[in-house]
């Protein structure tokens, strides 16, 4: 069974917080949650499917049904790092196109900013990578950077390419309001920066910021019994990468495979696409997806970026034209749940002026969970306005 | 030259303790499955390509080449994270120790040695050679 045609998406909000040292996780939830319900013309008492992952406090879904007084007959908790929220659009669709529900909510809320880096939990070593991992200090910066390095020495790609992702993104930002980052920078900016983890700089990577967002995806009677521009979803893939042993090619990710079960399932090409948002924890994380995804040829991401390539109005490519997670918004360290929001904007025709892509009807959002050197979780969603 | 930092110990389990007690005396190890013939890391008691339950333990010289590595500028001294492809075939995270940051290379031939974590663990890091 396709989900193709199957299943819309009504409702979005992303919390204009960036820092919510007074609120706590479920209360963030909570804000999104009825944020989304009430963009698509909704009550919570027609919730009747509940989306979330492992960044919910408690008992998972218990504990947030609960909280926010939801009567549901279909839950879904896959979790797969921050590409989460986009693997739940495509559970929804499911859930929906087979009858389990036909109001689904998906949310996603973090204060990682407000709680501290030194919030880290005690290691579990019933995970069988850690012992290989955690004497040497392993994290998300030095597993990305070994990507980026490795990236220039098989590729020949330059620092100037990498940081190009970053003034495209900053680009963008300039126009919105709630964007962490707000001011237009350069390439030398970027190279000026200090060095993080070689060849990564500091606006080489993400923020860091606390709030969330939330998705209503609904049946397709719904959708058009609700007065809201119809944002269809056309095709979903999602896929698990990892080391393989220690024999996996590292610069290739997850989204070979999810961009081209989404693709297929659509039956469209990369071609088609007038807007992409694409995970950007840091600057080599686009150039990868955008060689993935087939945009381009593997190796020619660096070139893809260059000179303003990814710029609304500017570039082929107008990609993550919230400002992204480089930039704008990065909620609980996954930004699954911002690159869908994105797209629907684009799609309903509202996004900012300066940014929106004339006739924009069909979108791709996409994310990459975990690390991208070692282990990681792909979802890629197609989504297309009737 | 940079002094390398007090390793983060590790605690081993029942499926992979032989590994952590072989690098006490100084010697690498890696599981290689008998039915397949492949090599692996991180090891196994299954065989990640064929499921085969008949992996062994196998000696290794401890010697490879940078496949990438990033040096994490923040931390004082810094600190190379690196993959190394050993001559078996599998690419091995790793630490690069006792070494100039700035000439590191992607293809640099290294070799293993052994760095001291608490509860008398030891780690196995790279050097260049
Ligand atoms: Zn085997």
């Amino acid at each position: 069974m396709t989900i193709r045609d199957k299943a819309y998406i009504a409702g979005i909000y992303e919390h204009p917080t960036r820092k919510a040292p007074d609120k706590s996780l479920a209360q963030l939830h909570a804000e999104v949650a009825i944020g989304a319900v009430a963009d698509a013309g909704l009550t919570m008492a027609d919730v009747d499917g509940f989306f979330c992952d492992n960044d919910v406090p408690g008992l998972g879904p218990i504990s947030l049904v609960e909280y926010l007084g939801l009567d549901v007959r279909h839950v879904d908790t896959t979790e797969t790092g921050g590409s989460a929220p986009i693997v739940h659009i495509s559970h929804a669709a499911q859930a929906i196109a087979s009858g389990k529900c036909s109001v689904a909510l998906i949310t996603l809320a973090g204060r990682p900013r407000s709680a501290g880096l030194s919030a880290n939990p005690p290691p579990n070593w019933d995970v069988p990578e850690l012992p290989f991992e955690y004497p040497y200090r392993s994290s998300v910066l030095n597993q990305y950077a070994m990507v980026a390095m490795r990236h220039m020495h098989e590729y020949g790609t330059t620092p100037e390419q990498l940081a190009w992702v970053k003034v495209a993104a900053s680009h963008h930002a300039q126009h919105n309001t709630h964007a962490m980052l707000r001011d237009v920078v350069s390439v030398e900016n970027v190279l000026q920066s200090p060095m993080i983890a070689d060849p990564l700089h500091r606006l080489d990577c993400c923020v860091v910021s606390d709030g969330g967002g939330a998705i209503v995806v609904v049946s397709p009677e719904i959708a058009r019994s609700l007065s809201r521009p119809l944002i269809k979803v056309r095709g979903a893939g999602e896929a698990i990468r990892d080391l393989r042993g220690g024999r996996a090619n590292i610069l290739e990710s997850g989204g070979v495979k999810s961009g081209a079960i989404a693709f297929e399932e659509a039956g469209v090409r990369p071609a088609d696409v007038k807007y992409a948002s694409l995970y950007d924890s840091f600057t080599i994380t686009v150039i990868v997806q955008l060689e993935d995804l087939g945009f381009c040829e593997k190796g020619l991401g660096g070139r893809f970026v260059a000179d303003g390539r990814l710029i609304s109005g500017v570039g082929r490519l107008p990609v993550n034209t919230d400002g992204g997670g480089l930039c704008n918004n990065h909620p609980g360290n996954r930004g699954g749940m911002t690159k869908v929001l994105e797209a629907v904007r684009q799609l309903r025709g509202e996004a900012h002026p300066a940014v929106q892509v004339p006739n924009c009807d069909l979108a791709l959002a996409h994310g990459t969970g975990g690390w991208l050197a070692s282990r990681h979780g792909s979802a890629t969603v197609i989504l297309e306005r009737e | 030259m940079e002094e390398a930092v007090k390793m983060q110990t590790p605690k081993p389990n029942v499926e992979n303790q032989e590994y952590w007690q072989a690098a006490g005396r100084g010697v690498l190890v890696i599981k290689r499955c008998i039915d397949c013939g492949e090599a692996h890391h991180y090891p196994r008691a299954i065989c990640p390509f064929c499921h085969s339950a008949n992996t062994e333990w196998q000696e290794v010289a401890g010697t490879g080449v940078i496949h990438t590595y990033t040096v994490m500028r923040r931390e004082r001294p810094s600190t190379v994270t690196a993959y190394v492809t050993l001559d078996e075939g599998p690419i091995m995270l790793t630490n690069i120790v006792d070494c100039d940051v700035d000439a590191l290379r992607i293809g640099m031939h290294v070799k293993v040695r052994f760095a001291d974590a608490d509860e008398g663990i030891r780690v196995p890091v790279f050097s260049p050679r």
